[in-house]
């Protein structure tokens, strides 16, 4: 199977610290590749220079084929690279169908269209519905994104990414803040996904993880002491000493 | 070219730049302490001037006038930022560039109420009304010595303030984190109001040592209010340093550009031309200088952020 | 509430297209030029409405553009008497070139300035328009800081007569109403969507995959032409160009008013230009009567001093009624009205 997704030798230091360490990654095509690691292992950092909001200061990273290391955020995105935030990031004062729809318009050519509406725009709104409906958010669509609850908010994420048709998406800890049964419903969501999409999935909430991903990467002060299945990473002697513990292997 | 004309203009700049220090530095502090934008600066400059005026007139003694007015303008600081300015620290820069904006509407009116709307003159003390010959054939006024010396005073005093006490490691930390000022306990609003009382302070200091060489007017602030800005913005936000460097850079260019840039355009075109153009372009060169500047270090020469 | 809104706007948009009919009734012409004053404001706070309102850009240079536009037809007057180039009077011409001219110069200002962020974007935009200010005092030939006083206005054949203030007042007017056309179709425009999402979010419209500057900058670039327009109209209506329009003040005036009328709405700069151009006509005469009533001593003095009431009022606006009269008709008080 192609990789989708390959980072060499990837390394970012802040200052004196090293947040990123001669990193080596691939995704392959199709697969839920799952990113975990104590805090301040470097999932952010990794997430911000895969998005290019963050320059690497040395290595690569390859998608679909082609170096993007040095390319702009939004010409990764035009790429297939999509993105969710780990903090929820919406546009606040905006209804959900329209964060949506912006999201459709960036993938519809320039914007340098000056006179036709937007808002009933049925090459924009029809899209934008269809992403909210597998996201769950359809009854939602007028709701502005600042009164939705956060489990809907961090649910708009997704369709936000989703609707700028990527090949993968970056989920940064797409169940963050969230109760059981919100990240319920977000399992779900990706279940349905995978498959379909190339997905690099960050999250703590290992019960996700482990439901969802193909393949495990164990980052530990940025680098990956270990890659391999869900069952290979929880039978791992050297993951389970540097970061699972006692509480995942009671599970 | 004139080497005692260019020494002269030299330290003209110096002195310019020196005032527009005292200046900044209470500017750059309270936006790096405290993130507010404070158009109304130019107006405690302003506040000082009048100030140094009526004392002078009072008590007939320039320096009796320096002590009173340092207080006074310090209250004047104090009092606007607590009435005022307290409530508008959690808000956005643009708030913040209105509320201040219409401070500089109230005050020019209020000193059109209270001292006229006629400038005022403020008397050269006469121990400082001579000139000295510092260089065989450079002779230079003693007040303009004195202001050099008085804001490398102020300055050293404000360097010392901020790298040796301990409110100016307050302020210091302050200007990179705020957070962690909070979080250490301390009462972050008496901290702001004493460092606003302190710009204050040092912008009445430059308004009053401005006064005898120029006219004591109500709008005088606001063009110098504009510099002091382009000083911090090239200095980078929230740095003393910065600030300092950048002041000077902008007198010496600007003093150094009005003085010399007559010849050098009166070398390429005509003189009607160059008389006309040079004042103007030595305006612009500030500007210029500031958006160059901006162009590739779009946060200042030093951040305070990072050292 | 909303009916309350558009009710008024309707009134204030219909009151000001019967201004030169009223003004003749009541036989006191100075009101059609004290109009188009406001007008020419209206149009140049939308312009800055634009950049500030809908896209969040903190230009605190937009008075530059307005001198600009306002130059045009001055350097137009200059050439035309001194050097007898008649075609230089040319109105059309002059609302071409006051249109291309500010939308140009904005259009490079931006490039540079939207590198920047926050304080710096204030602040650069500020030295901007300072630069313009002191290249046109140093412009002896154009009359320096005097300024010049323009004896021949824009030439429109036998179109219109900008010596005839009804004329002027129609132009002022079906001008303002075009560009309300136009923004209220651009502001709903997929750039409209782009302009105001970067005003939201600007790191969300980056990551869904959109350039964000160069919407911002053609934002900046329409903003400035609009601005040059209502310059044009400035010098035409005051028979006189000068630098003092470009100070940095007036920059500090457009601001006020777009924030006083409500900003990111269609019709809050208008309302805030007229608010604004009315306060400083009428706010010496309200405290004069307001002094009066209580009976104070020298009140022909305070209303000179309108000022000391102007100023603590715009910072209770700031402080207190951010949405401006158009957040005020909408029943919304307080911060983000």
């Amino acid at each position: 199977m192609a990789d989708a997704l390959t980072i060499t030798d990837l390394v970012k230091q802040f200052g004196g610290l090293t947040a990123t360490d001669h990193l080596s990654l691939s995704v392959d095509e199709g697969e839920v590749h799952a990113v975990i690691g104590p805090n301040g292992a470097g999932k952010t950092t990794l997430i911000g220079q895969l998005t290019g909001e963050i320059t690497p200061n040395s290595g690569s990273i390859r998608f679909a084929g082609r170096e993007i290391t040095g390319l702009p955020v939004h010409r990764r995105s035009m790429l297939g690279l999509a993105r969710s935030f780990q903090i929820t990031n919406v546009l606040a004062d905006f209804s959900a169908k329209a964060n949506v729809a912006l999201a459709v318009q960036a993938h519809q050519g320039h914007s340098f269209r000056f006179l036709r509406k937007a808002a009933n725009d049925p090459r924009l709104v029809d899209p934008a519905l269809e992403y909210l409906a597998i996201v769950g958010l359809d009854n939602r669509a007028e709701v502005a994104a600042a009164n939705l609850s956060h489990g809907e908010q961090r649910q708009l994420e997704l369709a936000m990414a989703l609707a700028t048709q990527p090949s993968m998406l970056l989920l940064d800890e797409p169940m963050a803040g969230m109760g059981p049964e919100d990240s319920a419903r977000m399992v779900d969501i990706l279940k349905r996904l995978k498959g379909d999409l190339t997905i690099l999935l960050v999250e703590h909430d290992m019960d996700a993880v482990f439901a969802l991903a193909d393949r495990i990467t164990v980052l530990v002060y940025g680098r990956a002491i270990a890659t391999g299945t869900p069952d290979a990473i929880r039978s791992d002697p050297e993951v389970r000493a540097a970061y699972l513990g006692e509480e995942t292997a009671d599970a | 070219m004139n080497w005692i004309l260019l020494i002269e203009q030299c330290l003209n700049g110096i002195q310019l730049g020196l005032l527009l220090f005292l200046l900044a530095a209470g500017l750059t502090l309270v936006f790096g302490i405290m993130d507010l934008v404070n158009l109304a600066h130019g107006s405690l400059y302003m506040v000082g001037a009048y100030f140094a005026a009526t004392f002078t007139a009072w008590t007939g003694s320039f320096v009796l006038a320096i002590v009173l007015t340092l207080p006074a303008t310090l209250i004047v600081g104090a009092v606007v930022e607590i009435v005022c300015l307290r409530s508008l620290y959690n808000r956005d820069h643009l708030d913040q560039v209105l509320a201040t904006f219409g401070l500089i509407l109230f005050f020019n009116e209020l000193v059109r109420l209270v001292w006229g709307p006629a400038g005022l003159s403020v008397p050269l003390p006469e121990f400082l009304s001579s000139s000295l010959e510092l260089l065989p054939g450079l002779i230079y006024p003693s007040y303009r010595l004195a202001i050099i010396l008085a804001s490398l005073a102020a300055a050293f005093f404000l360097y010392w303030l901020v790298a040796r006490t301990r409110i100016g490691m307050l302020i210091r930390a302050g200007a990179s984190n705020r957070e962690m000022v909070g979080a250490l306990g301390i009462n972050i609003r008496f901290l702001f109001t004493i460092v606003f009382g302190l710009g204050a302070a040092l912008a009445g200091f430059a308004g009053l040592m401005a006064a005898p060489i120029s006219t004591v007017e109500i709008g005088m602030g606001e063009n110098v209010l504009i510099l002091a800005f382009v000083v911090i913005v090239i200095g980078g936000i929230g740095s003393i340093r910065g600030a300092f460097v950048a002041a000077i850079l902008i007198g010496l260019i600007d003093t150094v550009g009005r003085a010399f840039l007559p010849d050098v355009i009166g070398t390429f075109f005509d003189d009607e031309f160059a008389d006309a153009a040079a004042p103007a372009l030595a305006s612009m060169s500030i500007y210029l200088l500031m958006v160059v500047i901006l162009a590739f270090r779009p946060e200042g020469l030093f951040s305070a952020k990072s050292g | 509430m909303i009916s309350i809104r558009y009710g008024f706007i309707a009134f204030v948009m219909i009151a000001l297209a019967a201004v030169p009919t009223v003004a003749v009734a009541i036989d006191e012409p100075f009101y059609v030029s004290m109009f188009t004053r406001m007008l020419v404001m209206a149009i140049a706070a939308c312009s800055l409405n634009l950049v500030l309102g809908y896209g969040g850009m903190v230009s605190f240079g937009h008075a530059a553009y307005l001198g600009l536009g306002a130059y045009v037809v001055g350097i137009g007057f200059y050439h035309a008497s001194n050097d007898g180039m008649e075609w230089a009077l040319n109105g059309w011409m002059h609302l071409a070139l006051a249109i291309i001219i500010p939308g140009l110069v904005a259009l490079l200002v931006g490039a540079i300035s939207l590198r920047t962020r926050g304080v710096y974007f204030i602040m650069i935009t500020l030295a901007f328009s300072q630069m313009l200010y002191y290249f046109f005092i140093g412009l002896e030939r154009y009359g320096g800081d005097d300024g010049l006083s323009l004896w021949f206005l824009s030439d429109f054949g036998g179109v219109m007569d900008m010596n005839d203030d009804v004329h002027l007042y129609y132009l002022s007017y079906g001008l303002l109403l075009l560009i309300l056309f136009m923004l209220y179709r651009l502001v709903n425009s997929r750039f409209g969507m782009v302009i105001k999402g970067a005003k939201s979010n600007e790191r969300r419209l980056m990551a869904v995959g959109f350039p964000t500057y160069r919407y911002r900058l053609v934002a900046f670039g329409i903003s400035g032409a609009i601005c040059g327009v209502a310059g044009f109209l400035m010098a035409n209506q005051s028979e006189f160009v000068s630098t003092a329009e470009m100070h940095w003040v007036h920059s500090g005036d457009l601001i006020v008013m777009v924030v006083l009328g409500g900003m990111g709405t269609l019709f809050g700069p208008v309302l805030g230009a007229v608010g604004f151009l009315m306060l400083e006509q009428y706010l010496p005469e309200m405290i004069r009567g307001g002094c009066e009533v209580i009976g104070g001593n020298d009140c022909g003095v305070a209303g000179e001093y309108w000022k000391i009431v102007f100023g603590p009022l715009l910072i209770m606006i700031v402080l207190f009624a951010r949405g401006g009269i158009d957040g005020l008709l909408q029943g919304k008080v307080g911060r983000n009205g």
